[in-house]
C-alpha cells in the first residue's frame, strides 16, 4: 500500500454490489438445485445409440418410393394436407381476429377497461394449447384435418390478435382527423384512414403466423387432427426409420421453402 | 363514378391536363384469385364444411358442459406432474442456452471472420429451427423411451436454435469500439470476448432466455402427449376415461401457471432492457 507506484485500482474503487443481486442470485441458485436435482439420469435405453444411429442412416438413405404412392398414403399427399390446414387456419384466425385487434387497441376506443379486457381475452386464447383445443374439436367433428384446421384457426387469433391491435395503435392520427373534420362516418374513417394504414403489417403478420401455423399443422397428426405428422407418428411407433427419415427430409424441406418465399413477400410488403 | 361524370360533364382546361394514374388494379386482382383458389383447394383437401361444424357444435358444447364444474380435488394428482413441467423448462432453456452461446459467436459475421466455419454452423442453426418441439420430443422418445428425459432433450434443442439466433443478430449489432480498443491494447481472443462482447450483450442474451423460458414452459405443457414427460401426458389419461371435469382443472391449472410466468418474465425482461 506504501509503494510509491500504487496501482491505480487502490484510487478508483469498484461500484459496490447491489444486495438485491445477492437474493436474486441465492434465489437463482436454489430453483436450479431443485430444477437439477429432479432430473432421471437413469432413464436411458440400452437401445438408445442403435435407435440413433438407425434414425440417422434412415435420413441418409430414406424410403424414396413413399414420396409418392399412386394409391393411399404418401408423402406429398400428407405435406399437401398439412399445407391446407395452415392455410386455411390462417386464414379463418387472420379474419376472425379483427374485430379482436379492434377491440384491444387501446387508440380505438374511449375507456382503457375495453382495450384491457380484449388483451386479456386474447391472452387467454394465446395461451390455450393448439394441441389440446385439436383434441376437443376431434370430439367435435371427429378426427381428420377439419379439427386441425378449426383449432389452428382459433388459437392463431390469440398471437394474431395481439400483433393486429399493436399494428392499430402505431397508426398516425392524422388522416382519421382530417376525415372526422369532412364530416365522415365511421365506417368511412375506418376504410380510408384506418385500413390503407394498418393492411401492409397485417399482411405481414399473417404471413408470419402462416409460418408458425406449418410448424404446428406439421405435429397434429400426432393426436389425429390430420396431416403428415399421422404417418410419421405410425413410422415412429412400427420402427420403420427409412419412412421416418423421408418424412423428416420433406418436413424440413417444405418448411424452408416455406420460410423462404413468406419472408420473400412479407420483405416486400413492409 | 359521380366524381368522374362530373369532371367530364364540365369541359375545362384542367381535364385536359395529364392527369395521374390510378395504381394497376391486375395485379391485386391476379393475387385475391390465387389465395381465394388457395383457400378454396384447402378447404377441398381437408373436407372442410360449415354443416359439419355446425353438427359438431352440440357436441363441444356438451363437452364444454361436462367439463364444468372443473374437479378441483384432481389438483393435488397433478402438481407433481406440473412440477415436472416447470423443471423440464428450466433445464430444457438453460441448456439449451449454455450451448447456444458459442454456436452464437461462431455465426456472428463480425467475431468469426472464418467464412467455411461460420456458413455450415448458420445453416445447422437454420435446420434445427424448421423442426417443430413436439416433432424433436416424439423422435426422442423414440430413441430414449418414455419419460422427461427426451422432453428435456427436445426442449434444449429448441431453445439452442431460437436462443443461438437471436443472439447471433445481435451480436452482429454490438459496437465494434471496444474490441478495437482491446484489440490494439494486444488482448487475447478470449479477453476480447469477455470485457467488450459479453457486457454489451448479456442483458440482450438474459431477455432471449427469459422469452424461450415463456415458450418452453408452454412446450412442455404438451409434451406428455407424445410421452415425453410432464403434464401433458395426464391429458390422454382423463380424456381417455372420459373424465372431462379432471380435463378441465388441468387446462385451468396450466393456463394459470404459464400466464404467471408469462407475467413474471415480461416484468423481469422490462427490467432488463
Amino acid at each position: 500500500m506504501s509503494h510509491p507506484h500504487a496501482s491505480w485500482e487502490h484510487r478508483v474503487k469498484k461500484p459496490p454490489v447491489k444486495k438485491s443481486r445477492w437474493i436474486i442470485a441465492g434465489l437463482l441458485a436454489v430453483v436450479y438445485i431443485w430444477a437439477f436435482s429432479g432430473v432421471p439420469l437413469n432413464g436411458f435405453k440400452e437401445t438408445a445409440l442403435q435407435v440413433t444411429k438407425a434414425i440417422a442412416s434412415g435420413i441418409f438413405s430414406p424410403d424414396w418410393d413413399y414420396v409418392y404412392l399412386p394409391d393411399g398414403e404418401d408423402l406429398l399427399r400428407g405435406l399437401l394436407d398439412t399445407l391446407a390446414i395452415s392455410i386455411l387456419s390462417t386464414f379463418i384466425s387472420a379474419v376472425l381476429c379483427v374485430p379482436f385487434a379492434f377491440w384491444a387497441a387501446s387508440n380505438m376506443s374511449e375507456w382503457g377497461i375495453t382495450s384491457k379486457t380484449g388483451k386479456i381475452i386474447l391472452s387467454v386464447i394465446r395461451t390455450f394449447p393448439e394441441i389440446v383445443m385439436a383434441i376437443l374439436f376431434i370430439k367435435a367433428v371427429g378426427p381428420g384435418s377439419f379439427a386441425g384446421v378449426l383449432a389452428l384457426g382459433l388459437h392463431s387469433i390469440g398471437m394474431l390478435g395481439k400483433l393486429f391491435a399493436e399494428e392499430i395503435e402505431q397508426i398516425d392520427c392524422g388522416p382519421t382527423e382530417a376525415l372526422i373534420a369532412t364530416g365522415a362516418n365511421r365506417i368511412q374513417i375506418l376504410w380510408y384512414a384506418v385500413i390503407p394504414q394498418v393492411l401492409p403489417g397485417f399482411l405481414s403478420y399473417t404471413l408470419y403466423r402462416f409460418e408458425i401455423n406449418v410448424r404446428s399443422a406439421t405435429i397434429l397428426g400426432v393426436i389425429g387432427a390430420g396431416g403428415i405428422g399421422t404417418p410419421l407418428i405410425f413410422a415412429l411407433s412400427t420402427r420403420n426409420w427409412d419412412r421416418v427419415g423421408i418424412i423428416l427430409l420433406g418436413i424440413i424441406i417444405m418448411i424452408t421453402l416455406i420460410d423462404l418465399l413468406s419472408g420473400a413477400i412479407r420483405k416486400k410488403l413492409v | 363514378m359521380s366524381a368522374h361524370d362530373m369532371k367530364s360533364a364540365v369541359p375545362s382546361k384542367a381535364s385536359s391536363l395529364p392527369r395521374p394514374k390510378p395504381p394497376r388494379k391486375l395485379k391485386a386482382i391476379l393475387t385475391g384469385l390465387i389465395v381465394l383458389l388457395l383457400l378454396a383447394g384447402s378447404a377441398i383437401k381437408t373436407e372442410s364444411s360449415f354443416s359439419e361444424l355446425f353438427t359438431g357444435l352440440p357436441n363441444m358444447l356438451d363437452l364444454i358442459k361436462e367439463m364444468f364444474p372443473p374437479r378441483w380435488s384432481y389438483f393435488d394428482d397433478i402438481t407433481g406432474a406440473m412440477l415436472e413441467t416447470i423443471r423440464m423448462a428450466i433445464v430444457g432453456t438453460t441448456l439449451g442456452a449454455i450451448f447456444a452461446i458459442p454456436i452464437a459467436l461462431l455465426c456472428a459475421s463480425n467475431l468469426n471472420t472464418i467464412k467455411w466455419l461460420s456458413y455450415p454452423v448458420r445453416f445447422v442453426l437454420n435446420l434445427i429451427r424448421t423442426i417443430p418441439d413436439l416433432l424433436l420430443a416424439a423422435l426422442f422418445v423414440a430413441i430414449f423411451g418414455l419419460g422427461p428425459l427426451p422432453g428435456i432433450f427436445a426442449l434444449t434443442i429448441f431453445s439452442l436454435g431460437l436462443i443461438g439466433k437471436l443472439t447471433y443478430e445481435a451480436l452482429e449489432t454490438i459496437d465494434r469500439g471496444p474490441l478495437e480498443a482491446m484489440t490494439a491494447v494486444g488482448s487475447t481472443p478470449m479477453q476480447r470476448i469477455i470485457y467488450s462482447v459479453v457486457p454489451q450483450i448479456q442483458a440482450h442474451f438474459m431477455s432471449y432466455v427469459l422469452y424461450t423460458f415463456e415458450i418452453n414452459v408452454r412446450a412442455a405443457a404438451v409434451l406428455g402427449l407424445v410421452g415425453a414427460g410432464g403434464i401433458g401426458h395426464y391429458y390422454e389419461v382423463t380424456l381417455g376415461f372420459l373424465e372431462y371435469d379432471k380435463t378441465c382443472t388441468i387446462i385451468l391449472f396450466t393456463l394459470a401457471i404459464v400466464l404467471f410466468i408469462d407475467w413474471m418474465s415480461t416484468r423481469l425482461r422490462e427490467k432488463l432492457l
